[in-house]
This record gives C-alpha cells, sequence and structure tokens, in this order.
C-alpha cells in the first residue's frame, strides 16, 4: 500500500500573525515557515504505519512556492521515501484554496495510485478545515476526519474521529481519505543522519498545467483586518475582590 | 435565493442551540428551508417548525443518519441540495465533517467559519487563529458556508413552518458507524453556557481538575481546558476550547493555570468578561483578562467556591 500525505507550508505557530498595514493580507516575508502542525502529525502516522510493516511507500505531497521545497525535505527526513512539489505560484502571499488543492492532489492519486491519504486536518493560517473532505469528495473515496487513533485493517482504516460529544469510531473503506487530529500521536524530528539522507531521496517538481488542473479562486479576499482587540483589565488584590467580580457577572 | 440549513441532529437529538444560531445567520439573508435528517425526526423538526425565519422543514427520517457520516448527506441528498443557492451549516464538528465533502461533489468552495453575514456573497472569518478577520467574496454559483455559532444569536421560538417529508435513494456504502464515546453530562453546554470555568496545564491532574469542576458547579458552568490539559489526560476532548477545540463566548470565562497561548484565545476571547487566576503575573492571559487573580489557583480556586 502506498500512503499520500500533503503537507502545507505555513506561518510557523509560535510567530504571531501580523496584519499589513495596507488591508491585503498576512505579511510572510522574512518570517519562520515551518511544516503545518498537523500535516507533521498525518505524516507521524504514516511513518508509523509503514514501520509496522502495512505500508510500503509514503509519497510527500506539497503545493504552493518554490520554497516549499524545504517543508519537503523535512518531510523526506522524517520519513517519507519521495516528494513531489507542485509549484502553483511565485508570491507567498498567494494562498491556494482547498478546492484547488483537493483538485491538483485528485489528479497525482490517479497517476501515484494510493490507498490511503493521510491529512492534517486544518491548516492553521487560512484556518478552512476543508482540503481533506473535498479530496474524498472528488474521488467519491470514504473518509474520516478529525482522527485521534488509526487502526489500518485488511480492507478498511478503523478510525476514532474526535467530536464535539466526545469520540466516534467508524469504518472507512479503503481507499480512504483521513483527516487527523492533535492527539492522533507526536511526531518525530529527524535526526542529524536521516537530514543527510534526505538530501538524495528523489524530489520532484511539477506544475498544475502538468497534471491538466486549472487553478482557480472562488473566494475574492477583499479585505484582511486586525480582529477587534481587548484591553489587559485590572489585577485585583485579593480573593475577595475577585469572588465580586465573578458574582457580579454570573447571571448578568 | 434559496438557503437551506443543515440541522445537527445526533441521534434522534437536536443541537438546538447550534442549528438556531445558524438559522439565525443565514436569516440575514432571507427566510430558510431546514434539513432534518436523522433516524428518529420528530422532536427535532417540531422544535425547528417553531424557530422564527423558518419557511419549510424537509423531513428525512432514515437510520442512515443517525450518526451524521458525511456521505450519508453527500452521497443521497446532493440533488436536493444542489437546488438550493446557499447552504448553511454550524461550523461544529458535524458541519466541518460535512459541508466541506458538499463543496467537493458540487465543485463550490466552503466558507468555513463565518462570523458574519455581509451580503449574499460576502463573509467576514476569522483566519490565523482569530489573528486577523477576512472579508471574502464568493464567485461560486452555490454558496456553502459553515457558522461560527458563538457570534449569533439564537432566533426566537415564534414561527411556524410548514413540515414536508423527503426520501433518498441511494446508501452509504463508504463508511460505517462502530460506536460513540459520549459521557453524559448535567452541566450546559461548552458552546452556549453563559458562565465557563476553564483550567490548564497548571492544574497538574486529573483528580485536580476536580477543584475546576467545583467551581463550575457552584456557578452552573461549563466546563473547559487548554490543550495542554486535554493532551496530558487531565479532561476529555470535548472540553478543548481554542482553535482547533471548541470556540466559546460566555458571559463569563473563567480561566484557571492556563497561560493564554494564542491558540487558545482563539477560542475564548470574544466572551464579554474574562477572569484569569495564575500564578506567574506575567501570563499572556492578564492581557486579555478584564480581571486577573495572581495567586496559587490550589490556594484561590477552593476559597473562592466556598466564599461563592
Ligand atoms: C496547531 C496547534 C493547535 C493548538 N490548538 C489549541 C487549542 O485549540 N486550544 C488550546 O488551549 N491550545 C491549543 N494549542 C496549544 C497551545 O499552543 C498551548 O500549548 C496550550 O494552550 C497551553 O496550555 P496551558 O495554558 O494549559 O499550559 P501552559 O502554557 O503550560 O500554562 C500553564 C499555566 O499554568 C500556570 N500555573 C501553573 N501552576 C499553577 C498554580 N499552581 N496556580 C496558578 N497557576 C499555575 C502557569 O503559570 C502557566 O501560565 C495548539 C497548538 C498548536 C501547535
Amino acid at each position: 500500500m502506498k500512503i499520500l500525505v500533503p503537507v502545507k507550508r505555513v506561518l510557523d505557530y509560535n510567530v504571531k500573525a501580523r496584519v499589513k498595514a495596507d488591508g491585503s493580507g498576512i505579511d510572510l516575508a522574512n518570517v519562520k515557515m515551518s511544516m503545518n502542525p498537523f500535516d507533521e502529525i498525518a505524516l507521524e502516522e504514516a511513518i508509523r504505519i509503514k514501520e509496522k510493516g502495512d505500508a510500503e511507500e509514503i509519497i510527500a505531497v506539497s503545493i504552493g512556492v518554490q520554497q516549499n521545497q524545504e517543508t519537503l525535505r523535512t518531510a523526506l527526513a522524517m520519513g517519507a521515501d519521495r516528494a513531489i512539489l507542485v509549484v502553483a505560484t511565485d508570491d507567498v502571499h498567494n494562498d491556494i484554496e482547498p478546492l484547488t488543492v483537493a483538485n491538483i492532489l485528485a489528479a497525482i492519486t490517479q497517476k501515484e495510485g494510493p490507498s490511503l491519504i493521510l491529512c492534517g486536518k486544518q491548516a492553521i493560517d487560512n484556518d478552512f478545515n476543508a482540503t481533506a473532505q473535498m479530496l474524498s469528495a472528488k474521488l467519491r473515496w470514504s473518509q474520516a476526519t478529525f482522527a485521534s487513533e488509526i487502526d489500518v485493517e485488511k480492507d478498511k482504516v478503523r478510525v476514532t474521529r474526535e467530536v464535539d460529544g466526545g469520540l466516534q469510531t467508524i469504518d472507512a473503506k479503503i481507499p480512504a481519505v483521513v483527516s487527523v487530529d492533535l492527539r492522533l500521536n507526536e511526531p518525530r524530528y529527524a535526526s542529524l543522519p536521516n537530514i543527510m539522507k534526505a538530501k538524495r531521496k528523489p524530489l520532484e517538481e511539477i506544475s498544475p498545467a502538468d497534471l491538466g488542473v486549472e487553478m482557480t479562486q472562488r473566494l475574492k479576499v477583499l479585505e484582511t483586518k486586525e480582529p477587534g482587540s481587548r484591553e489587559a483589565g485590572l489585577i485585583l488584590e485579593n480573593i475577595d475582590q475577585l469572588v465580586e467580580k465573578i458574582q457580579e457577572n454570573v447571571g448578568g | 435565493m434559496k438557503i437551506l440549513v443543515l440541522a445537527e441532529i445526533n441521534d434522534g437529538e437536536l443541537a438546538e442551540d447550534q442549528t438556531s444560531k445558524t438559522v439565525s445567520a443565514a436569516a440575514t439573508l432571507g427566510e430558510v428551508d431546514v434539513l432534518c435528517a436523522s433516524n428518529q425526526c420528530s422532536d427535532a423538526s417540531k422544535k425547528i417548525t417553531k424557530m422564527a425565519n423558518v419557511e419549510n422543514v424537509l423531513v428525512l427520517e432514515d437510520d442512515l443518519f443517525a450518526q451524521s457520516l458525511a456521505e450519508s448527506y453527500s452521497e443521497t441528498l446532493i440533488d436536493t441540495i444542489r437546488s438550493y443557492s446557499h447552504i448553511f451549516a454550524p461550523s461544529s464538528s458535524f458541519g466541518k465533517n460535512i459541508l466541506p465533502r458538499i463543496g467537493g461533489m458540487l465543485d463550490a468552495m466552503v466558507i468555513s467559519d463565518v462570523s458574519q453575514v455581509i451580503s449574499e456573497d460576502t463573509f467576514e472569518r476569522p483566519v490565523y487563529a482569530g489573528n486577523a478577520i477576512q472579508t471574502v467574496q464568493s464567485t461560486d454559483k452555490i454558496k456553502l458556508i459553515s457558522v461560527r455559532t458563538s457570534n449569533f444569536d439564537s432566533v426566537p421560538l415564534t414561527g411556524n413552518a410548514i413540515t414536508k417529508k423527503i426520501d433518498c435513494a441511494t446508501k452509504n456504502t463508504l463508511t460505517t458507524f462502530v460506536e460513540n464515546k459520549i459521557q453524559a453530562s448535567d452541566r450546559p453546554e461548552l458552546t452556549s453556557a453563559k458562565v465557563v470555568v476553564s483550567g490548564g496545564r497548571g492544574v497538574g491532574s486529573k483528580e485536580n481538575f476536580e477543584i475546576i469542576e467545583g467551581l463550575a458547579d457552584k456557578l452552573g458552568a461549563a466546563v473547559g481546558a487548554s490543550r495542554a490539559a486535554v493532551d496530558s489526560g487531565f479532561a476529555p476532548n470535548d472540553w478543548q476550547v481554542g482553535q482547533t477545540g471548541k470556540v466559546v463566548a460566555p458571559d463569563l470565562y473563567v480561566a484557571v493555570g492556563i497561560s493564554g497561548a494564542i491558540q487558545h484565545l482563539a477560542g475564548m476571547k470574544d466572551s464579554k468578561v474574562i477572569v484569569a487566576i495564575n500564578k506567574d503575573e506575567e501570563a499572556p492571559i492578564f492581557q486579555v483578562a478584564d480581571f486577573g487573580l495572581v495567586d496559587d489557583l490550589f490556594k484561590a480556586v477552593p476559597e473562592i467556591e466556598k466564599k461563592i
């Protein structure tokens, strides 16, 4: 079985996003970029599945700018076998919509023939939480979102999902698209020897046109602005004052 | 314009708050139809017919919908859905699971987590864990909108909608339900509670979390948690508040032993009043709190509980 893992290059989760003064978006010039944390978890899971002997090959895919190469090198160093870079734009500020990403991934899936696609449940920049679901619809595959446990069986994956009420377990027929949540695993760090080895692993570069996918954008971003901000309030002296404040605001 | 709202129903039970607030967001644009699909619909559909601004309730009673699997909706209902110009769903785990799949089927983008409906094609939504708000205009023929329900009020129960039974033909052969692990609780629901008391890593253990629960019960509050508290096993996953957990906006939010990471703030900074208890006066949570107490939680929280 082959596993496909899409990885997105995003503003590092420790860096505070700054809105550009002209309202055109978030400033991404000269800031630290990293692999989307959810995608790291998806990749880690794929590696564990392969280590258990349930998969033969892991293909990491990234869609975006040329520099996404770095994200793919990280993926290769963690344990992906090969990588595909889809250069879809030359401007890092141009976020590719989940629908287009799903179209590109569907085309790659036709070509590469994976039986399982593991995605992060959301990208921490646009927060859409949509690519996995759209991709599985495009492929007419089964979908299992927000996974906190994945068991690969013969012709199905058993997935425990984090839902609002607690946990839900479902069986998804293989081929399947699974989106992963935070508690699935803790991703490993790439070791130095593996980082060196990753430099020799294959990284193929293609364009959306090579896959016959048209780049469209359905949502026009009219404005990006700062959210309403909160002011720091009062530091109280003692517990009695706090009790008073709590009582004032309960049922108020 | 023809607007459809997907009612969230879990095993026959209507998620009333989520559904009503979604109707409220959709009703900014006009009267709506509501799809009520579940294994048991009589109770849920009765409640929905009373919601203001609802014109028709489409009732589809079939075991296929008991567990709200995405494929049940996308594979079987796509023709019904396609006849509308706007589809709204709550941006809960229910809506987030189903709506983008419908988007994939219809080749339409989903507009997730909408916090404001500006016009029939323009919406506001938070991005970057709420560090920016984007205004987006959709060019899709069918608009798929998931609603950040904490930003909307419920609709009044003054409606008198018409119920219409509908059928579906095909079946979901892709996924099957195995089991739910859902803890019943007498506490108010986290996303609609007027008061929320949340604990973080500072609480230290599952046993100690009873301090948080004790204060919550005294206040008639829901209990929340930071990711660190959930990851450490102090609290169940459905208590997590934040960018990847639940978004809450109660009248009062009490954060105990929570540092105030961006990802946590994303889920609670629209609360009316925020109270923070933390022993570290430098903790970022104090920058958003209306009232702060710099103290050891193990001393402060039991004393507060006693005095209230
Ligand atoms: C992709 C991604 C998504 C995330 N999503 C979320 C999310 O949805 N929700 C979320 O909460 N986090 C989320 N996080 C994690 C987030 O970045 C923080 O790590 C987390 O919120 C920290 O939780 P905490 O405040 O409980 O723990 P810490 O940051 O460790 O803070 C513990 C606090 O407790 C205080 N404390 C300790 N002992 C005491 C005591 N005895 N009395 C009083 N105070 C005490 C300390 O001073 C400290 O401020 C996410 C992270 C990533 C990367």
